[in-house]
């Protein structure tokens, strides 16, 4: 057991636990940040998707140790009031079935549309292909994300 | 934010409104009078209840209870959508709560067979319009007035001639003291104002920002953490295991073994309890067990599917459903078609593994998950922990996926053992492996197709289904055929088929299984549409029409023209395959058309999926059109893209790196139409998958000419 400082949503926060302990872990078990989701532990689905540094990571591949003090932010970070373009494209366009990936799917779209303001089907296709939504939303997903471009080029 | 339930609620009456079980109850708190309340938020109860489903509380906050299970197919917002509508309220103003597993005053809650609409709207309706009544009855007492001088609209009643108006909260004490009106009248279809629309649905902001409680979300007060380290070999026991190495892990608190029921058998695991799921899973890695696997038939999946061949060419099986005779006609004809498909087994894979907390109090049970069917878990945890079923309290979360396998009993059952045995509030989490490899799987199911056409007509159609029947374990009789055999088929081509046959071969390997969306017509509807294709071809007819000249039904008619519209079938390039599929189930019946091409390097590339659905009464387009386009996909992974293989008896594919699912990439551009008709409910959350196989396999056939009957295929190798 280690005690660690970490920076989450803009806060910070101390947790004592064993240093191999996934990320997704410490926000699930410790921080009761559960919008994060396991759904593989193996960085094969995207679900547990958080952004380090604004840089998405598959969180249950992340020992807390690694950490440092880079900024975490979870899906409880992106607003407080579902306000974010992605949030509210995703609102929008009626993407979540059972919602279970949906956090994962919104992490990386934000990753995505910081880096590149209006992606293209190609982009979008390799941003997102490592999330899986059983519930198949991907259509929909596509057109949300087109959306939040607009709103987010709009904006700026 | 999470549903808050309703059951500290103590209700001094209660009469039955109808057969269904209605509680016209009327709430006291502990000074016995009428409470004065209530922010559902922050109170244990909802206000006065009206009945089951509908509670208002004296400022006017209505909230209304989802009796059925959450797991992407809408009932959060159809079940309140359809209350709304005949209460008259403002669905973006009501809370919105989870019900209890309780038979007694829900009915039946298993969300399965895409009954949740078809199954309760008339009885919703009509309480919900009975409810409206008595708050109408209640405002027009209050002001010396008749009820026919008096109309509800968003939460108030209104005193047409003077404008005078009171919000249900200052009515609802008053109405709950009279007779539920017996006869109500219903809205026209016509005058819907919030069914039929595609309103967005009340879940999309939670789970749009991490506040959605799935079942893996749930924490209550001194909650351990549990996984188990089961037989891998599906209904293995434990011989021997050294916990010492878990016992050292930082965070282990306990280590025993634990029996789970799986219907009639039994699967042996140990569990380890920690304090953190890591603790928990770190406790596991350090177990060493030893399997007892005697009894165990080490299975295979060439073993399977080659008996089940052999039974198919061998065995007439038991007749499911006989039109004429198609016996004698096959065997004068010379140039019979007869074939073989062949379908996989498949794991649900929900997004959202297994998961369970249990709470053993000793005398009394809570537990929360995502389960399917509370009322089910309730009496099953009575009888297995003998404990009263009213003390078995049942809590849904959202459920991250279901497609059946969370209507199962097996992990529900091993939370409250563990619970017990732990002395403590638990959460059992099941890896992504686990959840992949333990089963219950959809049966694969293998068919054997025997056809002959004359003239472009057909003369006789024999079908045999040759699988493993999911009542068998749920302890249906052997000796009688499954009951899905006809499951997916559309009823209709009975009409215009002379001789025709179904039966159902018994198969039994020791893998569990259990529904899994659409379940049979998954697999059936692949083969008897892919069937009816090959009968097209031998006809000489086009495969659309030919289904035109055999479901001469209004319905079907209209359907088929819709997707030949839309899909530009007549149309039609060279150099362009287009497939079409028809079934039924649940209800609703739904065509598609799939076109394909080649792409610059020769792989087939899917262009488009129209599909146009009939599921008669509806309540909203929107998830109406997401459940098609859900379903698709669904089927778009399971006949391209993955299969759960068996070797020495255990499940091969473990985790999402081998049990490859479509991706965003993957996707081809999908056009869902809805048939708008007066007919009665039909399901929603199902009936979309089974025609797509056929139309994609049948679009192959059209380009290439290349019949594919064994899935999975692989779309770049064909």
């Amino acid at each position: 057991m280690a005690t660690f400082k970490l920076h989450v949503n803009g806060k910070e926060k101390q947790v004592d636990v064993d240093p191999a302990t996934p990320v997704l872990w410490v926000l699930r078990d410790h921080l009761e940040l559960t919008g994060t989701k396991y759904g593989c532990g193996v960085a094969a689905c995207g679900a547990c998707t958080v952004h380090l540094d604004g840089v998405p990571v598959r969180s249950c591949q992340l020992p807390v140790a690694a950490i440092g003090i880079k900024k975490i932010t979870t899906i409880e970070g992106l607003s407080d009031n579902n306000s974010h373009p992605v949030q509210a494209a995703w609102i929008e366009e009626q993407v979540p079935q059972c919602g279970y990936c949906q956090s994962g799917q919104i992490m990386a779209a934000v990753a995505l549309l910081q880096k590149k303001t209006s992606p293209t089907d190609a982009d979008i296709d390799a941003a997102m292909q490592g999330h899986i939504c059983r519930c198949g939303t991907y259509p929909r997903i596509r057109e949300a994300i087109k959306k939040a471009s607009k709103k987010m080029s709009v904006k700026g | 934010m999470e549903p808050k339930d309703i059951s500290r609620r103590k209700f001094i009456r209660a009469t039955g409104l109808s057969a269904t079980a209605l509680t016209l109850g009327f709430y006291f708190s502990g000074e016995s009078k009428a409470s004065t309340i209530i922010k559902g938020e922050d109170a244990e109860n909802y206000g006065v209840s009206l009945n089951s489903w509908i509670h208002i509380d004296t400022n006017g906050k209505v909230t209304i209870v989802c009796h059925r299970a959450e797991m992407g197919q809408g009932a959060y917002q159809a079940i309140p959508q359809m209350i709304a509508e005949e209460l008259e309220v403002n669905l973006n103003e009501v809370n919105i709560i989870f019900g209890k597993g309780d038979t007694v005053k829900y009915g039946s809650q298993v969300t399965g067979g895409s009954s949740t609409v078809r199954g309760s709207y008339k009885n919703l309706l009509k309480l919900s319009a009975s409810a409206r009544d008595m708050l109408i009855t209640a405002a027009a007492a209050k002001w010396s007035v008749s009820t026919a001088e008096c109309f509800a609209e968003a939460g108030h009643v209104i005193h047409r001639s003077s404008g005078k108006k009171m919000h249900y909260g200052e009515l609802v004490v008053d109405a709950s003291k009279l007779e539920a009106p017996k006869n109500v009248q219903l809205k026209k279809v016509a005058d819907y104002k919030l069914i039929r629309k595609p309103l967005p649905r009340q879940d999309t902001p939670l789970k749009t920002n991490g506040t959605a409680v799935f079942g893996i979300d749930k924490k209550i007060p001194g909650m351990l953490y549990a996984m188990v380290e089961r037989n891998p070999r599906l209904r293995g026991k434990v011989k021997s295991y050294d916990d010492s190495a878990a016992l050292k892990v930082p965070g282990v608190k306990k280590v025993f073994k634990v029996t789970m029921k799986v219907f009639s058998t039994d699967r042996e695991g140990v569990a380890v309890v920690a304090d953190s799921t890591w603790a928990a899973m770190q406790g596991r890695k350090a177990l060493k067990v030893v399997w007892d696997d005697t009894g165990f038939e080490y299975v295979s999946t060439e073993e399977i599917y080659k008996k089940m061949k052999a039974e198919l060419q061998s065995k007439d099986g038991l007749s499911a459903k006989k039109q004429g005779d198609p016996d004698p006609v096959l065997a004068q004809q010379k140039n019979k078609l007869d074939v073989i498909y062949e379908t996989p087994y498949q794991a649900h894979a929900c997004m959202e593994p297994l998961n369970c907390v249990a709470h053993h109090k000793g005398d009394s049970i809570e537990i929360w998950g995502p389960i399917q069917a509370p009322d089910w878990v309730q009496g099953d945890i009575s009888q297995k922990m003998g404990i009263k079923k009213e003390n078995v309290q049942v809590n849904m979360t959202f459920l991250g996926g279901g497609f059946g396998r969370k209507a199962f009993l097996d992990y529900t059952h091993e939370a409250c053992l563990i619970s017990k045995e732990a002395g403590a509030p638990v959460q059992v989490i099941w890896t992504r492996e686990d959840d992949m490899t333990q089963g219950p799987f959809r049966p694969g199911v293998s068919y054997r197709a025997e056809g002959a056409v004359n003239n472009g007509e057909i003369t006789a159609v024999k079908f045999r289904m040759c699988g493993q029947n999911i009542g068998h374990w749920m302890g249906s009789k052997k000796d009688v055929p499954n009951d899905s055999v006809l499951e997916g088929f559309q009823p209709h081509y009975f009409d215009n088929i002379k001789n025709i046959s179904f039966s159902d071969i018994p198969f039994e390997t020791p893998v569990p299984i259990m529904w899994w969306r659409s379940v049979y017509a998954s697999t059936n509807g692949f083969a008897y549409e892919s069937f009816m294709d090959e009968l097209a071809v031998a006809a000489g007819k086009d495969p659309l029409a030919f289904r035109k000249q055999y479901l001469k039904n209004e319905r079907c008619q209209k359907l088929l023209e819709k997707v030949e519209e839309l899909s530009g079938w007549k149309a039609r390039k060279p150099k362009q395959g287009y497939g079409v599929a028809i079934t039924e189930c649940f209800s609703s019946t739904v065509a598609q058309v799939v076109k394909v091409s080649k792409d610059a390097t020769g792989k087939i590339k899917i262009d488009k999926v129209w599909a146009v659905i009939d599921c008669g009464w509806y309540v909203n387009a929107d998830t109406v059109r997401a459940q098609v386009e859900g379903s698709i996909i669904m089927a778009l992974g399971a006949a391209t893209n993955h299969e759960i293989h068996f070797k020495d008896g255990l499940a091969v594919e473990k985790n999402f790196t081998t049990y490859r699912m479509p991706r965003i990439n993957e996707i081809p551009p999908i056009e869902v139409h809805i048939m708008d008709n007066n007919e009665d409910a039909g399901g929603v959350g199902e009936p979309g998958l089974p025609p797509f196989t056929p139309a994609l396999t049948n679009a192959i056939f059209d380009l290439t000419g290349k019949r594919i009957r064994k899935l999975p295929f692989d779309l770049a190798k064909v």
